[in-house]
Formats: structure tokens, C-alpha cells, sequence
């Protein structure tokens, strides 16, 4: 038996020890708001949060994912991670959308270890997060949005 | 009004729970009866000329709840194009509807009812732009007649306004709620008694909002989808909740047309949770929609299913595939570039190019190469089928409902009327979601467990190693300049294998919609022209990729005319005008087009005054001219492609060690009338970002037969660093000419636009894509 806590939550899930955390929280869990894009942690689009910080679900394997586990779910009631999402609502970032919660769990972990980052820290921290969709100007712009929000606020 | 409840349970396909009750109720419906002569009525050209055409019957778009809340059904698929706002939007608004109280209902796949459902060729809104507006029209009519009966007064003493109907003369005001029970009763209006809002009295249509070149000018109106998806709670086509799903992947023939000679499946079936493996059996070629064929491990998750699949050994049988088990992308490139050296099919003529060729004081010549691509789109095919009591249900990110509805069908060997399908968000599509070969696949493993859903799950690897290839490229071009630099001759040999080659015996040759895009409409005005297409075979399945080919059209050609205004050591917006030369307007048909996207070619000439304009327009904003320093410079293209108009200029540097920094971008577009100007800028921005990503970066590659690269870490998409630093978009505004497209139009010209400016930054001329390390 595995244990994770997400989103607050503990959860006991009889799955295998390699079993990515992305599988488990889709197929077994039922939280479906993490993605799968490619399986080998170059795209982003499964980010979450372990202990604050953004990891690709898609590799860790439950057994490993000891630790608070937040998913794009739980992000409407994280301050930081509220204004990052009405920063993207703001600015009309998302086209397709698929990628876009990966992209917010990143800039929200970028924010809340670095609230007022430079274009070069935003795009370090976003380089592993990709958008087919091609919407990165808007996603830099939302970021430094919701950045001046917190520094205002 | 016993219907409330549904109503707001149906208002949100993105919403959890509702995909188990998504029927549309015919209680929900306005009104009873339409003119089905009328919506039948066929046209040869645009909507009209598409299966199903279009229909423009309020009951079938617009339900209006007692509450005021006001549903209209989305008949497209939303890719990422933003369709489900920007078309709903189109209709609140001539309906008057207040944004806060509409709710998008995504269409099930039925052509009969919606019209033409099939989301591609950058078409919907110019397709469904007035078709919605008549709909929303007469509802709006239905409502004021409503409320006319219920005051007794005439109906031209009342009209609506936003979300409610007003008698002025006596203040007396009802909302559309409470009008919607009365108004269902009424007759639908025929279409000559309606009349269309003028300009001013629109409130969202064409009006600008939201970002626009970095500032955010006002709010925009609220995206249909944006909630659900800064959430997590959009549903795409993995994310439907059914109870006892299973999960499924398949292992497809590595070489196009392979079959499965033997399978050991035993330690496949004894990894946890794989419940059963299935061979599927392949059509072979030409593979049209229909499964690769293969293995498919089907489990209780998706992991599992994933590691039995890991744990089949196959032996695989590439006698069928023929010489597809030889195809190597260096040698086939070498075998196009020699076959361009020979004259091939001509499609267009005028003048003695030959001759011409041989007077001229100058000859300028180059080959410009276009590899293969995978679409990629973020979310990898993926579908869930369930099929019980000889019914199907589907769950599907496609662009094609009815071809997936069909498809299923055909495989259950039944009526589509005992398909459903639901369409899902599309977690991108760009021309990959047209093929609903992922559907049939699951269809098939769904017949093996009746009653259950199936969900089939496409890994990355499966997704680049075995998409529809946007079709690999070569153009060869000639042209001879006299003493002035003034081009007097051209010579275009286009060779690509066709997308025709997916659904008949390989022609070997261009069809004419792949010519239509870019290669037989080329625009110049030079003496002599010969336009030619050579054969090249197909040895993958070749497919629609966002733009199609206008792609290797317009980066070969706007390539060649940037080469040709150096060889004539002129500036290049300079040259180009003058290729151009006096505006005019061509009928597609005199230049051997017969196909002109579909469009009336009155309606939709090939207009040479709209190509100067972006050009103007791209070039005024960037500064063109402007002294740019050593190791950087600015770079233009330009393109007419799915009857809209794009001119983009890069402003670029190159350091010492080949690193390239891209500025701005400063992107022209002319598509006509603008629906949704927020949405059409962000059309603009991605293609700018994917066309990067196609100039400097992506390409598949094959040895043998198999495709070399299988997932992001070798098949190479732009990341946020590879953006331009500052994207500007300048819409044109030309609201007399007819509505072109917006999805598409963008992409073409980047290429080209970015290796122009890498030359005039660095001397170096990219005649081959991508650019990869040819800057080091």
C-alpha cells in the first residue's frame, strides 16, 4: 500500500511502488486536471507540486512522492497561486488550454520562492514547461503580472 | 418551465459530470417548426459547398432557459483557436445576450443537424459567421414578437436590448427569460424578415480587447473555457469520468504497412493489472483513418497498460510495407533534389521561360529543402469508446466528428445513428485530430468488452513516430534577371509526396488543393512563368499539418524573391513590391487554381493590393531600414494562404558563436471583417512562435523505414526562450473585403521571414530546414 497526501488529502492506494505519480493520480485518484504530454519529464505539461516544489509527475514514482503533494486542483485556494491564475484569465494566455495547468504550477512554485523575478529567472524557471499552442509572451506577461500583484499586495 | 435543471447541467461540456447526460432535449428547443427548403438550400462555393453545408435554425443553436440563462451550441472543434467564444460570442451578441448568462454547449457529431462540422482549412468563422447571426437573429425576433403578443402592441414598437425586450413607449420591459416560454411557441421568421444588428449596435464583434501588443487595453470578455482550464476542470479527451474504464495502448508496425508476423504475449499478461492483449488487424496502404494495425495491452491503468506493452514481443512482417522498409530521409532528399533538375508535370505557363532563362544577364538558382514534421500537439491522441447493446458511445479531441462517427460505425458494421459522439476540448490539433484513426482504434478493442469504456492512450513515442508526416519537401526555383535586376524569367519545380497518397493508390504528384496552397497562386508579375511538379513518392502517412503546403510554398518562394533582390542588389520590400507589380485582382482559375480554398473566386480574388498593404504595413511598423549594427538584422516574407493575408518582419541578432536572439517580430494581417480581434492576435502570436519552431528546430527523420525520433527530447518544438522577446500583431482594418481565415495564415511566412533575417544579419543564406546548427 501507497500513501500520498494531495491536496491535503491522504490517500492509501494499492498500485505498484513504480507506478509514475501522474498514472496514479489520473486513473486511480480520478484527478484528472494533471496531463500526460510525454512521459519522460520534457514537457511539463503533468507538473505539480512536492513540497512547494514544481516536479513532473509523469517520473516520480509514487513510492518516492513522500511529501505535500498539490495539484492544479488545489491552486484556487493558494494566494499565490489564485492571482497567477487570474493573471492568465487577465491576459487571455490559454489557446487549447492542455498545457496551461502545467505552466501555472511551475510559475506559481517560480513565485513563491521568487516573488518579483526577472524575464531571465521566469524563463529558467518555464524552460521545462512547452506550449505547442506557442503562447509563451502571454504566459511571461502573466507571470510578471501576478508578480506586481504580490509585491502591491 | 420544467427544464431549468438540465439546462444549467448542459451549459458547460467542460463541466465534470455532465458527459454522462449530454443528450440535447428537444424540450430545451425555442421554437417548432423551420423552413427545411430554405436550410437545405445548397451553394458551390464556402459553407454552402462543405457536407452538410450550414443551417442557420435558431432551435438548433440557441436554447433559452426560464432563469435568462442562454445556451448556444458550439457546432466546431476548439483546438486552441478559441471557436467556443469567439463563435458564441458572434451570436450573444446579435441576440443582444448578456456574456455573463450564455453558456457554450459543444455539438454531439451529427452533420444532418449542425451542418459541417469538420474543423479545418481555417473556416469556421467564415463559415459559420452568418449562419450564427441569422440564427441569433431570429431568436431575437421570436423573443420581441413574444413580448409584443403579451403587451398587445405591434412588434416594431418594441425591441430588445441587452438580455431583455422593451416597450419605450410605456417603459414596459420583460427579460429573455421570461419571454422563452412564450417564444418557443412561435413560428421561426424567415430569413427575409430578418434584420442583422448594424455595426454600432454590436457589442463584442470586431470590437478590440484584451491584450493587444503587451498592454492590456480591457477586459476581455470572459473566455468560455478559461475558468475550466486555469483550474484543471476542462475536459479533454482523457479526462471523461466513466465508471470502470479500462485503459489501453497498442504497439503499431514500426514501417508503414509492416504487419505483426508472431506475438509472445506471456509476460505481457503477467504484469499487475493487464487485463488482456489483442491483435488489431491493419488495412495496409493506403491507410486512410484506419488503424496502423498491431498489439494492444488493455489494463486497469494506463501505467500498466504501458508496461505490458513494454513486455510483448513482437516479430514483425515488412514484406506488405514494399519499399517503405527502405525509405531513408538523406537518401529520398538527394533522389527529389536530382529528380527537380528535370522538367516535370507543368501546371501553369506563360511566356518562354527556357528562352527567357538563357537571355537574361543574370540567373539566380536554389533548392530549398522542408523535412518531415510531427503535428505534436501538447495532448497525444487519445479517445474513450464504449459499445453496448450494439450502440457506441464515444468520447473524442477530434476535428472531425463525423468522419469518427462514421469510422466507428463502419467497424460495428451499424448505422451512425447508433454512434454518438461527444466532442471534447482538443488539447491541440493543428491538422492531427482530422485523422481519427485513434478513434477506430478503440472502437475496435471496445467491441471486446462490451459495456465498458475503453480508453485508448497514444504515448509520445507514438505520436511522432507514427503521425500523419506534414509531407517532406523539395522546390527547386530559377529565375533570370535583366541588366536592372528586373526578374524577367521563373521556374518553380515543386516536389512533395501527396496527402492523396493516404486514401488512393500514391499519384505521385501534387493534387490540385495541395497546388492551390501557394505554388500555382504565386503572385508575381514576371514575363515568363513555369510552374512545374515532378513526381515524388510517399513512404509514411502523409497528412494535414497546420497550413498545409503552403508551408514549403511560401519558404521556397519567399526565400528565392529575398535571393533574387540581393542578386539585383536592391532592398528587399523594395523588390518585392516591384515583383508584385500594379495591384490587381486574379481570379484563381487563371492561374490553374481551381480550387481557391473552397471560395468564390469573385467573392475571394487573389488580390495583389492587399499583399502590398501588409508588406507596407509589417515593414512601417518594424522600422524597416533602420541601421540594425553588425550581426543583426531584419528579415521580411510574405503570403496569401487561406484567403487571408500575412506579412511578418524579424528583427534578429547572431553572435559570434551562432546564437540566435530573436527581437520582434512584427506580424501584418489582413483577413477581411474581424470577428474576434483578441483571438485573431493570439492566432498570430502562436503561429509566430510554431513557425520558429519549423524554422530552427523541428524535422523526423527516417532509417529504414522507422521513424528516428520519438518524443520531445529529439523531436524539438520551441520553449519560452526560443520566443521572440517583443510579438507585435497589426490587424488591418478592412471590413469591406469577404471574411478570410485566421488559424492558418499566420504560419507560412515565418520561415522564410526568419532565414531572410538571418541573412541579413549574418551573410548566411539557410536553404535547408531546419536551421539546427548551421549557424555554428
Amino acid at each position: 500500500m501507497i500513501n500520498l497526501t494531495i491536496n491535503g488529502q491522504q490517500h492509501e492506494l494499492d498500485v505498484p511502488d513504480d507506478m509514475p505519480l501522474l498514472w496514479a493520480l489520473r486513473d486511480v485518484i480520478g484527478l484528472k486536471g494533471t496531463k500526460f504530454g510525454c512521459g519522460i519529464s520534457e514537457c511539463g505539461t503533468c507538473t505539480v507540486h512536492l513540497d512547494g516544489v514544481a516536479t513532473r509527475s509523469c517520473m516520480i514514482p509514487v513510492s518516492a512522492a513522500r511529501g505535500e503533494i498539490t495539484t492544479i486542483e488545489a491552486m484556487a485556494e493558494d494566494a499565490v497561486g489564485k492571482k497567477v491564475q487570474q493573471a492568465w484569465l487577465d491576459l487571455g494566455v490559454a489557446q487549447c488550454g492542455y498545457c496551461q495547468g502545467g505552466q501555472i504550477m511551475s510559475a506559481t512554485a517560480l513565485l513563491k520562492k521568487t516573488p518579483d523575478p526577472d524575464t531571465r529567472e521566469i524563463a529558467d524557471a518555464m524552460a521545462g514547461n512547452l506550449c505547442r499552442c506557442g503562447t509563451y509572451n502571454r504566459i511571461l506577461a502573466a507571470i510578471e503580472r501576478a508578480a506586481d500583484k504580490e509585491a502591491s499586495s | 418551465m420544467s427544464q431549468s435543471d438540465d439546462t444549467l447541467l448542459l451549459a458547460n461540456v467542460s463541466r465534470r459530470g455532465l458527459l454522462k447526460g449530454m443528450a440535447v432535449g428537444s424540450a430545451l428547443l425555442l421554437a417548432a417548426r423551420w423552413d427545411m427548403a430554405l436550410a437545405n438550400e445548397k451553394a458551390q462555393f464556402g459553407a454552402g459547398a462543405m457536407p452538410g453545408g450550414w443551417v442557420d435554425n435558431p432551435n438548433v443553436f440557441i436554447h433559452i432557459d426560464s432563469d435568462g440563462v442562454v445556451t448556444i451550441i458550439n457546432n466546431r472543434a476548439e483546438m486552441g483557436q478559441g471557436i467556443r467564444t469567439s463563435l458564441v460570442m458572434v451570436a450573444a451578441d446579435e441576440l443582444g445576450a448578456d456574456w455573463d448568462q450564455v453558456r457554450a454547449q459543444q455539438a454531439n457529431a451529427d452533420q444532418d443537424k449542425y451542418g459541417n462540422q469538420n474543423t479545418d482549412g481555417s473556416r469556421s468563422m467564415r463559415h459559420w459567421y452568418q449562419p450564427m447571426r441569422r440564427a441569433a437573429a431570429g431568436a431575437r425576433l421570436m423573443l420581441e414578437q413574444a413580448a409584443a403578443n403579451q403587451w398587445d402592441v405591434p412588434v416594431h414598437e418594441v425591441r430588445a436590448e441587452v438580455h431583455k425586450v422593451v416597450h419605450r413607449e410605456t417603459g414596459r420591459e420583460l427579460g429573455f427569460g421570461e419571454l422563452a416560454s412564450a417564444a418557443r411557441e412561435l413560428d421561426v421568421p424567415g430569413r427575409d424578415a430578418l434584420v442583422l444588428k448594424s455595426d454600432s449596435e454590436l457589442r463584442f464583434i470586431g470590437k478590440e480587447s484584451g491584450l493587444i501588443n503587451g498592454e492590456l487595453k480591457s477586459a476581455y470578455p470572459k473566455a468560455v473555457d478559461g475558468e475550466d482550464i486555469v483550474t484543471g476542470k476542462a475536459v479533454f479527451g482523457a479526462d471523461v469520468d466513466l465508471e470502470d474504464t479500462l485503459y489501453a495502448v497498442v504497439a503499431r508496425p514500426p514501417v508503414y504497412g509492416a504487419k505483426v508476423k508472431s506475438v509472445d504475449d506471456k509476460e505481457a499478461l503477467e504484469v499487475t493489472g493487464v487485463k488482456k492483449v489483442i491483435r488489431i488487424e491493419g488495412t495496409g496502404q493506403p491507410a486512410a483513418f484506419n488503424p496502423l494495425g498491431g498489439v494492444a495491452v488493455v489494463a486497469s491503468n494506463t501505467w500498466a497498460a504501458m508496461q505490458g506493452r513494454r513486455a510483448l514481443r513482437i516479430e514483425w512482417d515488412t514484406a506488405p510495407a514494399g519499399d517503405n522498409a527502405d525509405y531513408t530521409s538523406d537518401a529520398y532528399r538527394k533522389s527529389l533534389e536530382k529528380a527537380a533538375q528535370s522538367p516535370g508535370k507543368v501546371i501553369r505557363q506563360s511566356g518562354d521561360v527556357e528562352a527567357a532563362l538563357n537571355d537574361a544577364d543574370q540567373r539566380v538558382s536554389a533548392t530549398y529543402y522542408m523535412p518531415h514534421m510531427a503535428q505534436a500537439p501538447m495532448e497525444p491522441p487519445v479517445a474513450v469508446v464504449r459499445i453496448s447493446d450494439g450502440k457506441a458511445e464515444a468520447w473524442a479531441p477530434v476535428q472531425n466528428p463525423r468522419a469518427t462517427r462514421e469510422g466507428i460505425a463502419a467497424i460495428m458494421e451499424t448505422d451512425k445513428e447508433n454512434v454518438t459522439v461527444h466532442q471534447t476540448l482538443l488539447g491541440g490539433g493543428f491538422g492531427r485530430k482530422s485523422k481519427p484513426d485513434f478513434v477506430n482504434e478503440a472502437a475496435h478493442l471496445a467491441k471486446e468488452f462490451e459495456g465498458q469504456p475503453v480508453q485508448l492512450q497514444w504515448s509520445r513515442e507514438d505520436d511522432i513516430q507514427h503521425a500523419y508526416f506534414h509531407a517532406v519537401s523539395v522546390d527547386h526555383l530559377e529565375a533570370g534577371l535583366d541588366a536592372e535586376g528586373k526578374a524577367t524569367s521563373w521556374r518553380h519545380r515543386t516536389l512533395s509526396p501527396s496527402i492523396a497518397s493516404l486514401f488512393s493508390p500514391d499519384p505521385k504528384h501534387k493534387g490540385e488543393f495541395e497546388m492551390g496552397m501557394g505554388f500555382n497562386t504565386m503572385p508575381f508579375s514576371i514575363p515568363a512563368i513555369r510552374l512545374e511538379n515532378p513526381p515524388a513518392p510517399a513512404h509514411v502517412r502523409i497528412g494535414w499539418f497546420r497550413s498545409v503546403y503552403n508551408l514549403p510554398h511560401a519558404w521556397a518562394i519567399q526565400s528565392f524573391a529575398h535571393e533574387m533582390s540581393v542578386a539585383a542588389g536592391k532592398d528587399h520590400r523594395d523588390y518585392l513590391l516591384e515583383l508584385l507589380g500594379p495591384d490587381r485582382e486574379v481570379h484563381n482559375l487563371t492561374v490553374g487554381d481551381g480550387w481557391n480554398y473552397g471560395e468564390d473566386p469573385d467573392l475571394y480574388p487573389i488580390d495583389t493590393a492587399r499583399m502590398r498593404r501588409v508588406i507596407e504595413r509589417a515593414t512601417e511598423e518594424a522600422g524597416w531600414g533602420r541601421e540594425t549594427g553588425k550581426g543583426r538584422g531584419l528579415g521580411l516574407a510574405f503570403h496569401h494562404s487561406f484567403v487571408s493575408y500575412t506579412a511578418i518582419v524579424f528583427d534578429v541578432e547572431v553572435d559570434d558563436e551562432g546564437e540566435l536572439t530573436i527581437h520582434r517580430a512584427d506580424i501584418a494581417f489582413d483577413c477581411g471583417p474581424q470577428a474576434n480581434p483578441e483571438r485573431i492576435r493570439a492566432q498570430m502570436e502562436g503561429s509566430c512562435v510554431m513557425g520558429i519552431g519549423i524554422a530552427l528546430k523541428s524535422e523526423v527523420t527516417f532509417e529504414d523505414g522507422v521513424a528516428q525520433q520519438d518524443n520531445f527530447h529529439n523531436y524539438l518544438i520551441p520553449g519560452m526562450k526560443d520566443a521572440p522577446k517583443v510579438i507585435r500583431v497589426h490587424l488591418i482594418d478592412n471590413p469591406d473585403d469577404a471574411m478570410g481565415g485566421a488559424g492558418e495564415p499566420g504560419l507560412p511566412p515565418v520561415a522564410p521571414a526568419l532565414c531572410n533575417a538571418i541573412y541579413a544579419a549574418t551573410g548566411k543564406r539557410i536553404r535547408r530546414l531546419p536551421v539546427g546548427d548551421q549557424l555554428s
